[in-house]
């Protein structure tokens, strides 16, 4: 880990466990080579993310936030991601009011079988994410001076 | 208001058959005024009409479910009541609505920096097109387009859209939909950074009050509101900007494809944060992908809880 100390950026995974869970293993068990920022986090089906997880992780300091899901007509629970499209779509329209930008979130569909599309994903992902480099943060001498700054031009 | 004899009689007339009637009477000061609650004759005279009625009373009604229920509503209250029978929030049978068309409300944020710190209201009388006040033994006259609350500026449904009794003549609404998302682009057009500092300042100031929650109709979870609940545990005690902010974004996403944009949250605010440009931003969205607005079928089924295998209007991202 220290290689990689100060070039890594924390990029947080929402990952079905049905499908895009599956292409993970299998890219890693097909030992495609894949940038080390993601961590992921397994959840039952991408129905199953309120899109206020995003919006809470990115809050929390993540650079980039990637959901991944079973492909529209695959879910393991026939339509939960379905439901996720459109809830994520919205989010996704959402996120540059806050003053995040767009590129820093992402969704889209990977199945147990794509290790090589899952590969793809995860390296177009954080490169995009580097290229942005780290999030602007609420909490910390940054923000704080911002805040300052806010105030005196009250 | 014009009318107000007629829907006087009206409610009257029905008062037999209803637990309530809430409607808006006279205030602390002249210039406020205040929900009311009409349960004899005596009450419903005290009944008052005009650009002061500013309370979206549709928040009343999940809290009244099981009784027989009048309110008098303006054609974005109506709105409200109309996505609270569609969530089966309320019934239909249970509630008597009684509509008006609208001709705008003030904004009371705009009246106190045009007289300043108001204090002692002496004397209101709102017309048509002025509102004169007389304050600390000094008269102002504003003219009603200079105190008119926005949403009012632009607002398309002026007469209530679903009513059982109608009183007065229906009002041309002449805003088109763009016209009201115009400061929502304003705001758009800033730039990422501007937008993050801007948001940063604005939520800074909150106070967690959570005022805006509770004069929403459409914020129905009560006591069980995530923004109190300690499992799950989003947001904690403290009153860092984080939390605050947070908290802005739960209350907007948990209203999509669902707000009526009756301002409340907005007006509600103690601190003036424009809370409602959240709102609208879900709200010109849903319109653009979804081509649906919150609030004026009972029947229509929203679209977070439906979808399309092929979503037509949904370009995703190629890899």
């Amino acid at each position: 880990m220290p290689v990689l100390e100060g070039k890594e950026l924390r990029i947080v995974g929402f990952l079905c466990n049905w499908c895009s869970y599956g292409g993970a293993d299998t890219a890693g068990v097909g030992r495609f080579t894949q940038p080390t920022d993601l961590r992921i986090i397994k959840v039952p089906c991408s129905g199953r993310i309120d899109p206020l997880f995003i919006v809470k992780t990115l809050m929390s300091g993540a650079d980039g936030v990637l959901v991944s899901g079973c492909h529209p007509n695959d879910c393991h629970y026939a339509e939960g991601n379905f439901y996720a499209r459109r809830r994520l779509e919205m989010l996704k329209r959402f996120i540059p009011m806050l003053g995040i930008d767009p590129e820093r979130f992402d969704y889209t569909w990977v199945s147990a079988s794509e290790g090589q599309r899952w590969q793809e994903v995860v390296t177009k992902f954080t490169e995009q994410i580097h290229k942005l480099g780290p999030a602007r943060k609420i909490e910390g001498p940054e923000a704080e001076a911002t805040l300052k700054l806010m105030e005196e031009s009250l | 208001m014009k009318n107000l004899e007629d829907l006087k009689k009206q409610i009257k007339d029905g008062l037999s058959e209803l637990d309530v009637v809430i409607g808006w009477a006279d205030s602390f000061d002249p210039l406020h005024a205040t929900p009311h609650f009409m349960r004899s004759e005596a009450d419903v005279d005290k009944l008052k009409v005009d650009a002061l009625c500013v309370h979206n009373l549709a928040t009343y009604l999940p809290s009244l479910k099981g009784k027989k229920v009048g309110i008098v509503v303006k054609g974005c209250d109506s709105r409200s009541v109309v996505e609270l029978l569609q969530e089966n929030l309320i019934k239909r049978e249970d509630v008597t609505i009684f509509g008006f068309g609208c001709e705008g409300v003030v904004d009371q944020v705009k009246i106190r920096r045009a007289v300043g710190d108001a204090g002692m209201v002496e004397s209101c009388e709102v017309s048509g097109t002025e509102v004169k006040l007389t304050v600390a033994g000094k008269e102002h006259k504003l003219p009603m387009a200079d105190v008119i609350a926005d949403k009012c500026q632009t607002c398309r449904y002026p007469n209530a859209v679903l009513s059982d009794s109608f009183v007065g003549e229906e009002i041309k609404p002449t805003a088109s939909f763009e016209e009201g998302y115009k400061d929502l682009e304003e705001f758009e057009a800033k730039s990422t950074e501007e937008k993050f500092a801007f948001w940063l300042g604005e939520m800074d100031r909150c106070i967690r009050c959570y005022a805006c929650r509770n004069a929403c109709p459409m914020c129905v979870c009560r006591d069980h509101c995530v923004a109190q609940s300690r499992d799950p545990h989003w947001l904690s005690q403290e009153a860092h900007v984080r939390d605050k902010w947070m908290f802005q974004v739960i209350h907007a996403y948990h209203l999509t494809g669902r707000c009526t944009e009756c301002g409340e949250c907005q007006r509600a605010c103690p601190v003036d944060i424009p809370i409602l440009l959240f709102k609208k931003k879900f709200n010109k969205e849903i319109k653009e992908v979804f081509n649906y607005e919150a609030g004026l079928d009972p029947e229509a089924t929203p679209p977070l809880q439906t979808f399309k295998i092929d979503e037509p209007t949904i370009k995703e991202k190629e890899w």
